[in-house]
């Protein structure tokens, strides 16, 4: 572009100046403006003067942070395309100011051979978000046999899930758990025991009696927190799990980080904004797995948050096409759009200091991921010259109304149509290209 | 009193005002039903339609049966047969059935929530439940209060005799749509309800539940029972996942001849059918003249004449059914 012509070398995104800015890492607090050349952080400094040729990025009244990290997002291809593909959901996530996002592996076909996982990463190459693949931990997720996880980890998968069910056996948990201590990876699982679960399409409870709404018991997750708790204490090995929704699975995973075990938790934004009678409509758009929860679980998801027990928040964007959530409620998909919305939530819903909210969206979830700079990885660092640009800017007093229509994901099944929330993303930077400037997507 | 609700989705739409005006209004057709020709213009060039997922073939008959007394035309959606089918969204269909132009659809799903739904997606057709999953069977509610009604002198002095009636619902509570909706309007009318069931068959939570209520021996609660309602039993309850066996069902909660000989006199016994004769009730008893079986089926169609009257007879064709 000849207006930029002249700025020093000769990547192929412009060097971009961040001005006016507060800076947030893991490192604290400062007044800075930033300068981004070649991918990378090239000054940080308060009054920096822009390089000729520079693309200015105006962030007066703004945090500018490392780029946000998904632990949980479901980007359906392959095999779920009319839902979402790579490409909408990276935007989306671009937009919602992530500059990674961890894939789930229940696509069609299941993210369990070295195939797929090339596959995908191959599809993501030209992403505008990093695509951090999670493979299955067993074949097909069907719980019955280990996938080939050693050879997944070679490809650089770092964390494993059947995520959509739980592994069902104890014992073959146990198994993949000491496997993947010796492969230095982290199994993340979502607690769902399918003799409680059955064919549960709600919270049971007050809300799921009266609508004649077959429920899961909240101990459906619990009995499955606390057994893989005892695992972990038995094999010594690390677990994350996945979307946190009741008061007492919080519990258990706060006594189990009191007790010095290596346990990692994530909740969802809607487990911390939504209650069960939401569904009191029987709206499919608020059906989701694990189910919204009654308040007192809302609030004990939210102290958890507080206090370091959960240490992510992670979307669990679960895109499903149109006609889908128009089935009735218990034949509809479980599932919500999050990676739009789960910032400004976090920042409107939750009362912590935009430095926590970082933490529990940045760098907390980036190191579980394996994709912070100790794992080799380019995500959630502090921000300093040589660092990856990997970045989000925040305001967190701009307002927004939020129309499902004008989202970017393929799909609309976003619960918080007409909500107007306070903070927005309004620049993201990936690998030093601006994919977002001033709340639009850029490709 | 407060116009009548646009659709019946729930009895909870109801008041005890208009459950009364309900069943006064039956009244009328009831006495139509025992005429020569049964049959009154009331909704001549309306149309309803019966949208069933699910067989049903006495709830169906009953409200085209209704429908036709009134001179209304009537469309017959049954799932297996048109292109309702797994794929197609509930949305289209109900969209295409509203494009034929019909005044009154009649839903019954095997999933909760779906009258409720299409409701929220008609612009000009009124939505009737004809059962919903587990959840609301308005209808049947109505004429099992109408029958008891009838059973307990008919007109007002009927319907003040609800207040303070003791009714037991006995059975499986918790997959009962009828039972939903019967806590309801019993409740409604001011009646003491007691659910009757083993703790499986209870919903989860009873949590605001309108009833007086709970216990697991049916022979503590029969001799202070003015209505002991029974529900169906099915038989996959029995399999050992919620009951043993229904043997075992049968033993704590069958209305059997020495159950029946403990209720007070005057007592009635109401079951929605179809009877699972030797499990929730004894054949004899099904034959007592305490037992309102046979009436609850007669007094369907004339309840449903009634409902439809309610909701379309009023106003003019093509909507506006409150001006």
């Amino acid at each position: 572009m000849p207006e930029r012509a002249g700025h020093q070398g000769s990547g192929p995104h412009p060097t971009l100046v961040i001005r006016g800015g507060t800076v947030i890492d893991r490192g604290g607090e400062r007044r800075a403006d930033l300068v981004v050349a070649e991918g990378r952080v090239a000054a940080v400094g308060e009054g920096i003067a822009a390089p000729r040729g520079a693309l200015v990025l105006d962030a007066q009244g703004c945090v500018v942070a490392p780029g946000l990290v998904d632990l949980h997002t479901h980007l359906r291809e392959p095999g779920r395309e009319e839902s979402e593909t790579i490409e909408t959901g990276a935007r989306a996530a671009s937009l919602g100011g992530y500059t990674a996002v961890v894939a789930m592996p229940n696509t069609e076909p299941t993210l369990d051979s070295a195939e797929a996982v090339r596959n995908v990463a191959e599809l993501a190459a030209s992403a505008t978000t990093e695509v951090a693949v999670a493979g299955a931990i067993t074949v097909g997720r069907l719980g019955e046999r280990l996938a080939p996880m050693a050879e997944l980890a070679e490809l650089g998968v770092r964390l494993f899930t059947d995520d959509g069910a739980g592994v069902q056996s104890a014992g073959l948990m146990r198994r993949a758990l000491d496997y993947a201590t010796g492969l230095g990876v982290t199994l993340a699982q979502h607690c769902e025991d399918t003799t409680l679960a059955g064919a549960g399409a709600m919270h049971e409870g007050a809300w799921s009696s009266r609508l004649g709404v077959p429920g899961t018991p909240a101990v459906a997750e619990e009995v499955m927190v606390a057994r893989d708790i005892a695992l972990v204490r038995a094999t010594g090995s690390r677990i994350h799990f996945l979307h946190l929704s009741t008061a007492a699975s919080v519990d258990l995973v706060r006594r189990a980080k009191a007790e010095g075990l290596a346990v990692t938790a994530e909740a969802a934004p809607h487990h911390f904004t939504l209650t069960d009678g939401c569904a009191a409509g029987y709206d499919p758009v608020f059906k989701v797995n694990p189910p919204l929860r009654p308040q007192p679980d809302v609030d004990a998801v939210k102290a958890g948050l507080a206090d370091g027990t959960i240490d992510a928040i992670a979307t669990d964007h679960a895109p499903h096409a149109p006609e889908l959530k128009d089935l009735p409620f218990d034949q509809a998909p479980p599932g919500m759009l999050g990676l739009q919305t789960a910032a400004s939530l976090a920042i409107d819903q939750l009362d912590l200091p935009l430095a926590t909210v970082l933490a529990l969206m940045a760098w907390q979830p980036a190191a579980i991921a394996g994709l912070d700079a100790a794992h080799g990885g380019e995500q959630g660092g502090p921000i300093m010259p040589g660092a990856p640009a990997n970045l989000c800017v925040i305001d967190p007093s701009a307002r927004w109304r939020v129309d499902p229509a004008a989202l970017a994901s393929r799909s609309r099944n976003s619960p918080y149509g007409g909500w107007t929330l306070t903070g927005q993303v309004r620049h993201t930077v990936f690998r030093g290209e601006p994919v977002v400037i001033d709340a639009e997507a850029q490709r | 009193m407060s116009p009548f609700p646009t659709h019946l989705l729930s009895i909870d739409d109801l008041g005890s005002e208009e459950i009364t005006e309900v069943l006064r209004v039956t009244d009328s057709f009831a006495e139509v039903g025992r005429r020569t020709n049964p049959k009154v213009p009331t909704l001549r060039s309306r149309t309803v339609a019966t949208l069933f997922f699910e067989d049903s073939t006495r709830t169906r008959m009953s409200f085209e049966t209704a429908a036709k007394r009134m001179s209304a035309d009537v469309l017959s959606f049954a799932a297996g047969s048109s292109s309702v089918k797994k794929g197609e969204s509930l949305r289209d269909t109900v969209e295409t059935i509203e494009a034929i132009g019909i005044d009154a659809v009649v839903i019954r799903h095997a999933s909760s929530g779906v009258p409720a739904r299409v409701a929220g997606w008609v612009d000009h057709c009124v939505v009737i439940n004809a059962g919903d999953g587990w959840h609301q069977h308005p209808t049947q509610a109505l004429l099992d209060l109408y029958t008891v009604r009838q059973a307990l002198g008919g007109g007002d002095v009927g319907m003040a005799r609800f207040a303070g009636l003791r009714v037991a619902i006995v059975g499986d509570v918790r997959h009962s749509r009828v039972a939903r909706s019967q806590i309801s309007a019993y409740a409604a009318m001011g009646a003491e309800v007691t659910l009757v069931a083993p703790s499986t068959l209870l919903p989860p939570s009873l949590e605001g539940w309108p009833i007086a209520g709970v216990s697991h021996r049916l022979d503590d609660v029969l001799e202070k029972a003015d209505v002991v309602s029974l529900l169906r039993v099915q038989s996959e309850r029995g399999s050992g996942e919620f009951l043993p066996t229904l043997r075992e069902y049968t033993a704590g909660y069958g209305l059997t001849s020495r159950r029946a000989a403990m209720l007070p006199p005057g007592a009635l016994i109401l079951h929605p059918g179809p009877i699972v004769r030797g499990v929730e009730i004894a054949s004899d008893v099904a034959e007592l003249p305490a037992s309102l079986i046979t009436e609850q089926v007669s007094n369907g169609v004339a309840i449903r004449m009634a409902v439809l009257f309610l909701l379309l007879g009023q106003g003019p064709v093509g909507g506006g059914h409150h001006a």
